[in-house]
């Protein structure tokens, strides 16, 4: 066991514990940007001015206009821009555009006195432009060969020629669209100049180093001259990852302008316009099975809707490719992965990064094709799991597969899934206008970025002299409860109660080149990390306590703020008084932590190494209840038993698996993302703008019955006291809801049928479902309704 | 203008500064009161409720959760707002505030202030009874699935109410206008259930044995427009007759989003809300009244069942947070088609009675609509209430049809309304929405019902005939071809809801 993963005998990590600012969540106390940018004195507040076009040229842009309009201040253009006019990290995502590339794209910006003079500033500023061709969907793209970024292809064995020998070979298109992160906190920036002169910006960015290096690029600025925290965000999802930078560089720039700071805060509708999604894809495939059920070959060519600008559309579809396997051993594999360029927002990280997808398709084949091959689908999938000594796609050897059949077999038997099942049949058997479904799914998923680099952290531990601590550390906080994490491991490092630990913002002055808040990585980077700093000042303080108790340093033992020593009876010191002996002593009690992920190595060209530390499992069992009348549907019931290693902090792990489950389940079942593809002046505008469109799960939603259990005996070697990421791949586990209504919709018909499911499987995708297994039931009656074609939608409201 | 004011956690505080669209949130975090919170700025999303003291009809006062986004702060003049910064402090909890905290009920945090409002409200809802045994809540988990083999679907339509209260009483769909994105909603669900009676000494518990704030004449004159509560009928439609621009509003649900999202602003708004003479809620010999400015909230509290179909309707009308403050005179005000009172009143016949300086007048709700959000109330009148016949057809269902169960807009909204004698359709009213420029009757289909017997062959007949009212259109909400389609399946499951019911009763 490493001495990373190895836990002393009363650990702080493992203990329940609600989420550390749990009680300034629930009296409103807790601050977020906006909360502190209004309550300063003499902010301006910025506001876009959005293009009404999908693709177009400026030609003119006069705001003078906008000056007139009492209140308004100053109007921000690329004339302004001091350093670099470009927000992205690949170049190609000017900040002032003289090209529009989608609809509600900001071509300038208004400062204004209060929020309604920037508003009725930028409804005054005039701009010309000259409309051009635009491409929306993503087969508008294909037929135009409009990519970006690199072409990936990922291959094992010979897909052809196995596909050609399988008995059964099935193929299909597999399209679904992306998802709206709507954390409740919309995109939010303050800047200003602090007292030290340095240009200061409060922002909600999982990447607060990122979102400091293109401030300073965008303002021609050294890096040591922007300072950026993250005091806490409403929410993240991989939406805060790569484009807060932008916004929180516009503020900047208005606040060297004017002297003044400037807030930015996003309308949720300009946050739903203007920022990136989860990609949509459109995949075509092709899969061959033996008799039994096993896959034999999978071929499939997945084009990601990247939007008009690259962002970090590359990396979501690696991960897509790397997940198209999910927990299944795919003996030849050829997956051809590209980028499609778009006129709609620049799609962005979120939860999952691209995992989601490639999962999809693989859940997609079996779910759709094992009423078909005549095997029940959950026995279809256990079948395919990884065995031993077995290796992923790309190379990669996956260990402890046995976790996922013993996940499985604890889920079956948790879930009483059999004994359900079968009642389940005897309902549908009594019920033709009510059908529920029971259906159970895996997740294998890797942990680490697949970019070696990013997988690196630091912390800034501070001891005091009266034994209280400080810490600080590259993650940002955004209710994943990484700090809660973060406080456990500290005191669990230290050995000092869970009460002598505070935790400061996290700030690029504190902690420098930091890694983007995200893939899961979270804990694990910055836990090695505040463990390393932690481990460096017990190391010193053990020195001091041992002179005090006459014992070797390494017979000193720190737990719940007492020290003693091995063989000592009768004395114990405390940890503050060691704190202060160290003082006395001139013994440095901070330090600086450091951790990097061992063991990783991916060669991208190639598409082969191991770019993850390890595997996180897990798998659910959900029952739903499908309304034949109108396709609507609730679900009743959810079991999951999932991996997080031996958990840091078990309440805060069950409540990133329930959540991450429902929002998977939003947006496989519910969320709708729709934009204007008609001819019409609308073109590219997001239809579904706003809360009132754009429906999140609500309680409604809710699985009337959740069951959450973390595996147990679930060490993992080499990882923060045991643990395992937990932020992504719970998530997926939603696809178990999709496959419940498949097999729901499947039993209005006489079964033995490829059942289609459209997504999000909303009611209306799962009426015209069940509509059509009703006609395969009876084909003699068809109804004189049809599922009609996704028809170009032109109305607002 | 001085004398403006609002009680804020306790504290009085001048209005001063606020213009007449200055929403109460707005108004709230620019007095540094920063616990509510903008989510969506259209009442979705609920990070903005507040608790406001209302009456409780009965000579004390309820805590009522509203959207503060959607609240002019000038409606509030005079008013008592409590904040979550108000019910506790972090080193002193609210028992709410402390249940939420301790189930992991918060992860970012952003949402839960106005979770922690709505449940207050729940919390300080005097009717809530705790079941004896906590059965209420354990009726969701049937030990046999294939046992409870329930004919009626649950899936739609009326929502399930059993299996939305807590053991302690507490009812889900106080939540259901806020949302939450990280938690799954499991430990907020838990926390709910888990909350207990008020304390003895509890001082909000104590507020509502006395009468809440009345409402204050106010007028405040701003650069973007005026804001005029008037105190009297009399004083309103003549305020109308002499602004033809002015926009009257009641719980500005609908005005908010307006103005929050569109921009919109008026020269001048009057608030009607709280106008004795549109508050009336009485069942007369012939007709029920409900009086334009009650709330939702108030008409389902207070009519309590006693008109089936309005009951079927308003758990599924927006939410908790929206009821407590819309009204089905706004409702029909906006002349929406897609609006969820009118198929249901349509069904149930009603008239909208309209005042103006010449007197009232009433008009039936059929020939109301004229055209896309039209109708044949004059700019210079106002909606005083709502009438409904009497007696009630015996038969009637409301069906709604969206992609989420709490707090959705309809794809399609349909009200059955049926007397059947001897089982024979004797009279059938139906009222449509979202498949027309207006909320309309289903006459064909009505046609096809009466003097029919009530039989699975009429069903389907009538649900063919239904198929083709109206002329649906494709959105993002639901193509027209779903929105048909739900039309006939509607009539063929309102049979069967009805046909079991009429083997026990014919």
């Amino acid at each position: 066991m490493s001495t990373l993963s190895q836990r002393p005998e009363v650990p702080v990590v493992g203990k329940p514990e609600p989420h550390e600012s749990a009680a300034g969540h629930v009296t409103g106390a807790a601050l977020y940007t906006d909360d502190i940018a209004i309550s300063r004195a003499d902010t301006l507040t910025a506001w876009p001015v959005q293009a009404p076009h999908a693709h177009a040229l400026v030609k003119a842009l006069r705001t003078e206009p906008a000056l007139d309009v009492p209140g308004v201040v100053r109007v921000l253009t690329a004339a302004d821009v001091p350093g670099v006019n470009d927000s992205g990290v690949r170049g190609d995502e000017p900040l002032f555009p003289t090209e529009v590339m989608y609809y509600g794209h900001a071509v300038c910006w208004v400062l204004g006195e209060t929020q309604e003079a920037a508003r009725l500033g930028a409804e005054a500023v005039e701009v010309d432009y000259q409309p051009l061709p635009s491409l929306i969907t993503v087969p508008e793209a294909i037929e135009a060969g409009s990519y970006q970024g690199a072409h990936r292809i990922t291959r094992r064995a010979d897909a052809d020629a196995a596909l050609a020998a399988a008995p059964r070979v099935f193929s299909g298109v597999t399209e679904f669209s992306g998802q709206e992160h709507f954390y409740l906190e919309t995109m939010a920036s303050l800047a200003y100049y602090d007292e030290g002169g340095q240009l200061y910006i409060q922002a909600g960015t999982q990447h607060p180093s990122e979102t400091q290096e293109i401030v300073a690029h965008v303002l021609g600025l050294s890096n040591n001259e922007v300072t950026v925290q993250c005091l806490r965000m409403g929410g993240g999802f991989g939406g805060k990852e790569m484009q807060p930078h932008g916004l929180a560089a516009i503020a900047a720039i208005g606040t060297k302008l004017t002297g003044r700071p400037v807030r930015l805060r996003l309308n949720r509708t300009q946050d739903m316009t203007m920022t990136g999604k989860r990609h949509g894809f459109y995949v075509t495939w092709q899969a061959g099975f033996d008799n039994d059920g096993k896959i034999l070959a999978l071929k499939a060519t997945l084009t990601a809707d990247g939007g008009w600008s690259l962002d970090l559309s590359e990396p979501v579809l690696a991960r897509a490719l790397c997940h198209l396997d999910n927990a299944y051993f795919i003996p030849a594999l050829e997956a051809d992965g590209r980028v499609a360029k778009t006129n709609k927002t620049s799609q962005t990280a979120f939860r999952g990064f691209g995992g989601p997808q490639g999962v999809f398709v693989i859940e997609d084949i079996l779910g759709r094709c094992a009423p078909a091959l005549g095997i029940d689908p959950a026995d279809l999938r256990r079948r395919n799991f990884y065995t031993a000594g077995q290796s992923t796609p790309y190379g990669q050897p996956v260990r402890h597969p046995e976790r996922m059949h013993d996940i499985w077999s604890q889920l079956l038997e948790d879930s009483g899934f059999a004994a359900r099942s079968a009642q389940i049949e005897a309902f549908n058997a009594s019920n033709p206008n009510l059908k529920r479904g029971l259906a159970m799914t895996p997740i294998k998923f890797g942990i680490s970025f697949n970019v070696a680099a990013f997988n690196q952290a630091g912390a800034l531990v501070l001891v005091y002299k009266d034994g209280s601590v400080l810490i600080n550390h590259g993650g940002a906080e955004m209710g994943q409860g990484l700090h809660t994490k973060m406080l456990q491991v500290a005191a669990t490092a230290l050995g000092v109660e869970r009460s002598a630990v505070r935790l400061a913002p996290t700030r690029t002055d504190k902690v420098p080149n930091t890694s983007a808040t995200a893939a899961s990585t979270g804990a694990d980077l910055n836990g090695g990390a505040v463990k390393n700093a932690c481990d460096q000042i017990q190391e010193r303080m053990a020195v001091v306590a041992g002179g005090m108790l006459g014992v070797n340093p390494s017979d000193v033992r720190f737990s719940q703020g007492r020290v003693t020593g091995l063989g000592v009876f009768g004395k114990e010191l405390t940890f503050a008084e060691v704190a202060q002996a160290a003082y006395m002593q001139r013994v440095q009690l901070s330090a600086s932590g450091y951790y990097r992920t061992e063991g990783l190595h991916w060669d991208p060209e190639a598409w082969f190494g191991s770019p993850f530390k390890y595997f996180a499992y897990g798998a659910a069992a959900t029952e739903v209840e499908v309304d034949g009348f109108t396709g609507a549907y609730r679900t009743r019931r959810v079991d999951i038993v999932h991996d997080v290693g031996d958990s840091l902090s078990p309440m805060i792990d069950i409540g990133q698996i329930e959540g991450g489950f429902v929002q998977g389940a939003g947006w496989l079942t519910l969320e709708d993302l729709r934009w204007d593809t008609s001819d019409g002046e609308g073109r590219g505008r997001l239809l579904t703008q706003a809360a009132g469109t754009y429906k999140l799960p609500s309680f409604s939603e809710m699985p009337e019955e959740f069951n959450v259990t973390l595996f147990d005996r679930a060490h993992e070697d080499g990882v923060i006291y045991g643990s395992k990421a937990v932020g992504e791949p719970p998530l997926m586990l939603a696809f178990s809801v999709r496959e419940a209504l498949r097999q729901a919709v499947g039993a209005f018909g006489p079964g033995g049928y490829e059942i289609e499911l459209a997504s999000p499987a909303t009611p209306e995708a799962v009426f015209w479902a069940l509509t059509e297994a009703k006609q395969l039931a009876t084909p003699a009656t068809a109804t004189s309704a049809s599922a009609p074609e996704r028809a170009p939608v032109l109305s607002g409201s | 203008m001085d004398q403006t004011n609002i009680t804020v956690n306790g504290q009085r505080r001048p209005l001063n500064g606020a213009s007449a669209h200055t929403t109460a949130l707005d108004w709230l975090r620019g007095n540094r009161l920063i616990g509510a919170k903008e989510g969506c700025a259209e009442g979705e999303c609920g990070a903005c409720a507040v608790l406001v003291a209302q009456s409780d009809g009965d000579g004390g006062t309820m805590w009522t959760s509203v959207n503060s986004c959607l609240v002019p702060v000038a409606a509030l003049d005079g008013q008592e707002v409590v904040t979550s910064e108000g019910l506790g402090t972090p080193e002193n909890l609210h028992p709410v505030q402390e249940k939420l905290a301790i189930a992991g009920g918060s992860q970012c945090g952003y949402c839960t202030p106005g979770f922690v409002c709505s449940m207050a409200a729940e919390f300080y809802r005097r009717d809530r009874t705790p079941t004896a045994d906590g059965a209420a809540h354990e009726d969701r988990v049937p030990a046999d699935g294939a046992a409870q083999a329930d004919s009626v679907p649950a899936a739609c339509g009326a929502s399930d109410g059993a299996s939305e209260h807590g053991p302690n009483g507490f009812d889900l769909h106080s939540l259901s206008g806020n949302l939450c994105r990280c938690t799954g909603y499991r430990p907020i669900r838990d926390a709910a259930y888990s909350i207990g009676e008020p304390a003895a000494d509890d001082t909000f518990a104590a507020r509502r044995d006395r009468p809440a704030p009345e409402p204050v004449p106010t007028t405040l004159e701003a650069a973007d427009g005026r804001f005029i509560r008037p105190a009297t009928l009399a004083d309103a439609v003549q305020l109308l007759a002499e602004n033809p621009t002015a926009v009257p509003v009641a719980g500005s649900t609908d005005w908010g989003v307006e103005v929050n999202l569109r921009g919109r602003r008026a020269p001048l708004v009057i608030a009607i809300d709280r106008l004795p003479e549109l508050g009336a809620l009485e069942f007369g010999d012939d007709e029920l009244e409900i009086g334009a400015g009650v709330s939702l909230s108030e008409a389902e509290r207070v009519l309590d069942g006693r008109v089936p179909l309005l009951a079927e309707l308003f758990p599924q009308f927006a939410s908790r947070l929206i009821r407590n403050r819309a009204t089905l005179g706004g409702n029909l005000g906006t002349g929406s088609p897609i609006g969820d009172a009118p198929p249901a009143l349509l069904a149930l016949g009603a008239r909208v009675v309209l005042a103006s300086v010449d007197g009232e007048r009433e008009v039936e709700l059929d020939e109301y609509f004229t055209g896309y959000r039209k109708t044949v109330r004059r700019p210079d009148e106002l909606i005083r209430s709502i009438r409904i016949p009497l007696p009630l057809a015996r038969v009637t269902a409301f069906h709604k049809i969206a992609k989420r169960r709490f707090d959705d807009i309809s794809s399609v909204a349909i009200g059955f309304a049926l007397d059947i004698t001897d089982g024979i359709v004797t009279s059938a009213r139906i009222g449509l929405g979202g498949v027309a420029a207006t909320p309309l009757r289903a006459r064909n289909t009505e046609a096809a019902l009466v003097g029919k017997p009530w039989t699975e062959e009429t069903a389907r007949a009538a649900a063919a005939v239904l198929d083709s009212e109206g002329t649906p259109m494709s959105d993002h909400r639901a193509s027209s071809s779903y929105r048909s389609a739900m039309l006939s399946q509607a009539m063929l499951k309102f049979f069967g809801q009805t046909s079991e019911e009429l083997e026990v009763t014919v």
